[in-house]
């Protein structure tokens, strides 16, 4: 049997333009207030090096050399050199991470599913009138 | 020019968005402007590459930060064969369903609706925060070049990423085929300037120019390195899946997709490899691995002052042509959504000159501007990778589907990808892997993205599917698919 085809309702001017906005509060307030108050970005360890020279730095004659061509002094070559990725990380929020993620796509596909299941039975009919082309 | 066409699927009338009337009581077939199907391989080519190849230039550099130049060459390598896959699976999706929008309208046909939202948002994202990196480096890079020249005083750079912005936005509203020819020329002219670095720096000749005996370092991170670097190792490739949001304005989409496609990722694969080498045989890891222009910084340390002002010219290019492609993009596929009411439907218009989705472009400026001006780079780049990172994830499972809901000869497939499921599976497990190693260092970025997805996920379930013409979202002449 052919399903009725949903009607959707009429969305109003002042309703898309909220959306809209709403949409946009939405990428503010997730992706870029955390940016803002510095509560995401690279995990990172710093040594310090006092008087540092290029030995202390680790940096042979020719490393020396390209830092210079760059601009780049043993004092100002220092903090970058000493500034390392801390991959320390706890178990849990792995576990966390990865329970976000594999649930986030299970809701996804199942719901997904569930619609369009809607969509075929729209577009093709419920599937129990074998008069109606598959 | 008017190219006026009966629009076989959904079409729009002229600066107007979708009517609300009933889909059955829609005005009867009448004459529709849709976009104009004027593009070859080479605009493909140029789309495809002109996106990504920025990708050379800056960005992929942080991948030895995080793991040291021959962990940033094993996930440069990695990562070409999760694009490889993506590339060959996309191929076989696009050839068959091409439609603007690209993965999004893939989505609604195969998965059901909310993964085709997500899937829009996915690029839309991914490419808005790569347009946002472009913007920056090309701020940094001409700081960067006026002050190597020693002409005194200071610029703005954030004036200049705001230029790059409104201005690229500006000839995207005006037309495709103008922007895109543009892409043409200034990707060959950027593809060049990696080329002759390369070149100049006489790589048949070690030692000459090229340092690597006493550059190369071994892997600072251990062997966790090479996990971690394969977060920033995306960046090579990033966008290469953009080839298929120009589905509706190719003029023979089932060549012209895979062919442009592949062809711009063995480009990308010898331009990565080579910039690579280039890269780490001049400059100390430690610097090559927060570098904003490595690319350009290469140029200089070859003492070549032409070389030095022919890079800054290929930095230049790259990353105008890459936010030019991204403007593109993310514009078509929020198009689409606005046309389906995944969005409001006042998105989905084409403008009625121009033929191009105006109001979808210039909705993306503010956005682009306010993280351009007061974000890090490192930070645009992961929200980019992350959007593309959840596309490919989804991708692999969808080519699954694609095949289970339509086995091989039911349906005309323009292209058929060899070695199903295997790609499909390679794609998965690459994908997990990059999701550790973006944990690696920027694990709350990852969860912040994943907030923003599941919001928005949340958000259309509630509210803004109740807009959406169940039956209009499946649009192609396919039997019914398997198992429904």
């Amino acid at each position: 049997m052919s399903r009725e085809p949903y009607e959707p309702p009429t969305q109003p001017v002042a309703g898309q333009i909220f959306d809209a906005l709403l949409m946009l509060v939405l990428v503010f307030i997730t992706l870029y207030l955390p940016l803002l108050f510095k509560l995401a970005g690279a995990g990172t360890t710093t040594t310090e090096y006092p008087n540092p020279t290029w030995e202390s730095l680790g940096q042979n004659a020719t490393m020396a050399a390209q830092w210079e061509k760059l601009g780049f002094g043993p004092e100002k070559a220092a903090t970058i050199i000493g500034t390392r990725f801390d991959y320390a990380f706890n178990w849990t929020a792995l576990a966390i991470t990865g329970v976000v993620i594999v649930g986030y796509f299970i809701f996804m596909f199942r719901y997904s599913d569930r619609q369009y299941r809607d969509v075929i039975a729209e577009r093709f009919g419920d599937g129990t009138d074998p008069s109606r082309k598959a | 020019m008017q190219n006026v066409q009966l629009a076989p699927g959904p079409g729009i009338l002229p600066g107007e968005a979708l009517p609300e009337a009933p889909a059955a009581a829609a005005a009867p077939p009448s004459k529709r402007i849709a976009l104009l199907r004027v593009l070859g391989p080479g605009h493909v080519w140029a789309l495809g590459v002109g996106i990504v190849l920025v990708g050379e230039f800056m960005g992929w550099n942080f991948a030895v930060g995080k793991g040291g130049p021959t962990a940033a060459l094993t996930a440069c390598w990695l990562a070409g064969i999760l694009y490889t896959c993506v590339a060959m699976i996309d191929s076989e999706i696009t050839s068959t369903v091409a439609a603007a929008g690209g993965q999004y309208a893939q989505a609604k046909h195969i998965i059901g609706p909310l993964a085709a939202f997500n899937v829009g948002l996915y690029l839309v994202m991914a490419y808005t925060m790569l347009e946002v990196s472009n913007a920056i480096v090309t701020g940094d890079l001409l700081e960067a070049f006026i002050t190597n020249l020693g002409i005194p005083g200071t610029i703005d750079k954030r004036a200049y990423m705001v230029l790059t912005i409104v201005a690229l936005a500006f000839l995207n509203y005006r037309g495709v085929l103008a922007s895109l020819t543009l892409n043409l020329l200034i990707t060959a002219a950027a593809f060049s300037a990696i080329v002759v670095l390369f070149l100049a720096s006489q790589p048949w000749a070690p030692g000459a120019v090229l340092q690597h005996d006493a550059l190369l370092v071994g892997l600072p991170y251990g062997s966790l390195g090479i996990l971690a670097a394969m977060h920033f190792g995306l960046w090579f490739y990033l966008g290469i899946e953009g080839t298929t949001q120009a589905a509706e304005e190719v003029r023979s989409p089932a060549r012209a997709l895979p062919l442009g496609t592949m062809t711009g990722m063995m480009t990308l694969l010898i331009a990565a490899t080579a910039t690579w080498y280039v890269c780490s045989g001049l400059m100390p890891w430690e610097y090559l691995g927060q570098a904003v222009t490595p690319l350009y910084d290469a140029g200089r340390l070859t003492g070549s002052r032409w070389l030095e002002v022919f890079l800054f010219l290929g930095t230049l290019f790259a990353t105008v042509a890459s936010a030019n492609g991204c403007i593109n993009d993310a514009s078509r596929a929020w198009f689409a959504m606005g046309r389906d009411r995944y969005m409001p439907a006042w998105f989905g218009a084409v403008h009625p000159t121009y033929r191009t989705p105006y109001r979808s472009i210039v909705f993306f400026v503010p956005i682009a501007i306010l993280f351009a001006v007061s974000t890090p780079l490192d930070q645009t780049i992961t929200l980019s990778i992350l959007s593309g990172l959840l596309g490919y994830t989804l991708m692999a499972l969808s080519i699954i589907l694609f095949r289970r809901k339509w086995p091989l000869g039911t349906i005309q497939r323009g292209y058929v990808h060899p070695l199903h499921p295997l790609p499909a599976l390679l794609l998965l497990t690459l994908c997990v892997v990059t999701y550790l190693a973006v944990f690696l260092g920027y694990g709350t970025q990852l969860i912040a993205m994943m907030a923003f997805y599941i919001g928005a996920s949340v958000w259309f379930v509630l509210h803004r599917y109740k807009y959406v013409r169940r039956g209009d979202q499946f649009t192609m002449h396919w039997p019914r698919p398997k198992g429904y």
